[in-house]
């Protein structure tokens, strides 16, 4: 038989959901459609949607995503492919991200990201074999004041060291909670999907977790306001930086 | 960094003047509740007491200037609005900040979401939109969260929904993640992307003004200008006149980065110095010296030690021969191999070049080989040469400024520091050691492990 050969031959049409996932999904995406004066804006999100339900983005939800917006498979899957956040083989319940753009790299992201490569024994887009976490290097995340930053299910972790992202990564396959230096309390990234889909956050005290402001977007307006010590120029960075609270 | 003579002269209460990030260290500094207290929502009365076209002059005569990179004056991008067309109008805010070293809309939004909201109904009530939308990238979901809370909080006071504060304005705001594409935030690549497409520039003409979302006219905003404008109205033209210079007023907020001693965020009236505020802040890490650093991001021309006390606004990075883009002031000391600095760059351009443009997309994937093989001692002289060439080759051919944005750090690191990418060729391999350069580099001096 021929069947683990791929000869690059056109698919059968994707296996529909279960009826009982697409009236759920169906209901949800209706609800996205709305919120638009063009029903393919909703594409987007409706794609974060499938990931909410598989955790990655299968041919069966790109199907549904056609089916509901009146689009070719070819369009949506065009678009499906065009984004890094849409991942196209089942991964982790935890997508850990290593900025290596410049700063953060230099600032020592290259090697965090190396050290997560030997620790987890995987490579960029590897996933453990325990089916918790996919590595994956990433780029700038807008929080080059707290480099080097990991993101995990797109949570901050700010000013890590390879120490400190091996035990979050521990953490994590153990199956303790663990909690990001901005952001709440990590959840699965199939719901990580769902908010990002628009749905909001429903679990209590998601939304006011780590307080205001993160440590270092407070350093002009404390110094604006004289609360900083001018003569204090070692700034407590390293081990503490880790764990500073707002 | 010299310090104690400095600081005498510059001392932070004075430079510094803190107006979105002002109540950001207050608990809950998220909520209507804070913003409120802090006079939120104060200076939308005000402006729903003026007519729509006197607003928009308002805004225009106060001078505000894009804070996304480009500058362009904010009144005037909305006055470019035809009116009486019978089309939906429609505000984008652009919120899609991904600009290697950019990170002030991300804190903003963190900490004080209600400013961009209160903004947005102005900037709607003047351009006469309905329909709102919030492009936030999604990489960043304690952000969306905050906002998905504060418009659901603005709906339930009344400042979303209809007929707001009995004025007869109506409006819709839609918070919407992307899903990771650098391209999106450039504007129309972005529009591209809210309708559910692929990201990519529009050709311009027609610009958004006249053929933006769905074909009909918008006007995209950064998220700190829009932010800026219920200031503006609360506390008047003249007090934010009274700040930076002429051509460039009113505050901003400066995100400094790197190897310095407190990185973060100073809100300061644009025009402030480099020089200013290391030596507020502590200046680089102890031991070092500055090397090389961004005014605006990785796209906008590298400075060095010599352009510490240029003016960081539009007109004094502009005559120093870069953009102040983004202010976002990413420093590198003497440990920090520039080669390895732009290599990594250019990395990223050709990862997030959307592969429209042939000059970009083949310009930046050629740039990355050469760079590579000279970073790794396989360099040729005449490989700076052509460097140069390619990097001449994708700037200003492209439909959009991605392009030109990748050819800035070879164009300024080969204009500074051209001996050091000689001395990667001559001797065969980098010179530096990246541990070095680590944040705990130096914390760790007595367990080198």
């Amino acid at each position: 038989m021929t069947e683990n050969v791929s000869l690059g031959m056109p698919q059968l049409p994707a296996p529909a959901y279960p009826d009982d996932v697409r009236a759920r999904l169906e209901e949800d995406a209706r609800a996205i459609i709305d919120r638009y004066p063009g029903s393919r804006s909703a594409l987007l999100p409706m794609l974060h949607l499938v990931q909410s339900e598989e955790g990655h983005v299968t041919r069966t939800g790109m199907q549904f995503c056609a089916d509901l917006l009146g689009l070719t498979t070819a369009e949506v899957t065009a678009v499906a492919t065009f984004y890094t956040m849409y991942r196209r083989k089942p991964s982790g319940d935890y997508q850990v991200g290593v900025c290596t753009n410049t700063l953060c790299a230099v600032m020592g992201g290259d090697a965090i990201f190396e050290e997560l490569q030997e620790h987890l024994g995987v490579g960029n887009n590897g996933t453990t074999d325990d089916g918790k976490i996919t590595l994956e290097h990433i780029e700038c995340n807008a929080a080059c004041d707290y480099a080097p930053v990991v993101m995990v299910n797109w949570e901050f972790f700010d000013n890590q060291t390879p120490e400190s992202a091996k035990k979050m990564v521990d953490d994590l396959r153990e199956g303790r909670t663990v909690e990001p230096t901005r952001g709440a309390p990590l959840c699965t990234f199939k719901e990580t999907a769902r908010i990002l889909a628009g749905f909001p956050d429903e679990r209590p005290g998601a939304v006011e977790a780590t307080g205001g402001a993160g440590p270092a977007s407070l350093v002009g307006l404390r110094l604006a306001k004289g609360e900083t010590p001018q003569t204090r120029i070692v700034h407590p960075r390293g081990e503490a930086a880790g764990q500073e609270g707002a | 960094m010299t310090l104690a003579a400095e600081i005498n002269s510059s001392s932070p209460e004075k430079l510094l003047s803190p107006v979105l990030s002002a109540f950001w260290d207050q608990p809950d500094s998220w909520t209507l509740e804070t913003y409120e207290r802090h006079e939120g929502y104060q200076g939308l009365r005000r402006a729903l007491a003026m007519s729509p076209d006197d607003l928009i002059a308002y805004v225009k005569d106060s001078g505000l200037r894009g804070r996304g990179g480009a500058g362009f004056p904010t009144g005037m991008k909305w006055q470019f609005i035809p009116q009486g067309d019978g089309k939906p109008h429609y505000l984008v805010v652009n919120a899609d900040e991904s600009e290697p070293g950019t990170c002030k809309d991300i804190p903003l939004l963190f900490a004080n979401p209600h400013s961009l909201i209160e903004g947005m109904i102005i900037a709607c009530y003047a351009i006469r939109s309905e329909h709102a939308f919030i492009y936030l990238r999604g990489e960043v979901v304690p952000v969306l969260r905050r906002l998905h809370e504060a418009v659901r909080e603005a709906y339930a006071a009344g400042y979303l929904g209809r007929n707001i504060l009995g004025s007869g304005l109506n409006l819709e705001l839609t918070v919407h993640a992307g899903a990771g594409a650098y391209i999106c935030g450039e504007e129309t690549a972005l529009l591209d992307s809210l309708e559910g497409r692929r990201g990519q520039p529009r050709l311009r003409p027609p610009f958004p003004a006249v053929a933006g979302l769905y074909a009909c006219p918008t006007v995209v905003n950064n998220v700190e200008s829009i932010a800026s404008v219920p200031a503006i109205l609360n506390r008047g033209k003249e007090w934010f006149t009274s700040m930076g210079s002429e051509k460039s007023p009113g505050f901003t907020l400066y995100s400094l980065s790197g190897h310095v001693v407190s990185p973060g965020q100073y809100e300061a009236p644009l025009g402030i110095t480099l020089r200013q505020l290391l030596d507020m802040s502590g200046g680089m890490r102890p031991g070092h010296r500055l090397k090389f650093w961004t005014p605006g991001g990785s796209s906008t021309p590298m400075f060095t030690d010599e352009h510490l006390d240029v003016p960081l606004d539009y007109e004094g990075v502009g005559a120093a021969g870069s953009m102040l883009g983004t202010k976002a002031l990413q420093c590198f000391d003497e440990t920090t191999c520039v080669v390895r600095a732009v290599t990594r760059w250019t990395e990223f351009y050709a990862h997030e070049s959307c592969g429209k443009c042939t000059p970009c997309r083949e310009g930046t994937y050629w740039l990355v080989q050469l760079l590579r093989d000279i970073e790794a001692g396989r360099g040729e002289m005449a490989d700076l040469d052509k460097l140069n060439d390619i990097a001449d080759n994708i700037n200003g051919k492209s439909f959009c400024a991605l392009g030109d944005g990748a050819a800035s750090p070879i164009f300024s690191s080969l204009k500074y520091f051209r001996e050091e990418y000689e001395q990667h060729i001559t001797g065969k391999g980098c010179p530096f050691d990246p541990a070095k350069s680590t944040a705990w580099a130096d914390n760790h001096k007595e367990v080198t492990a």
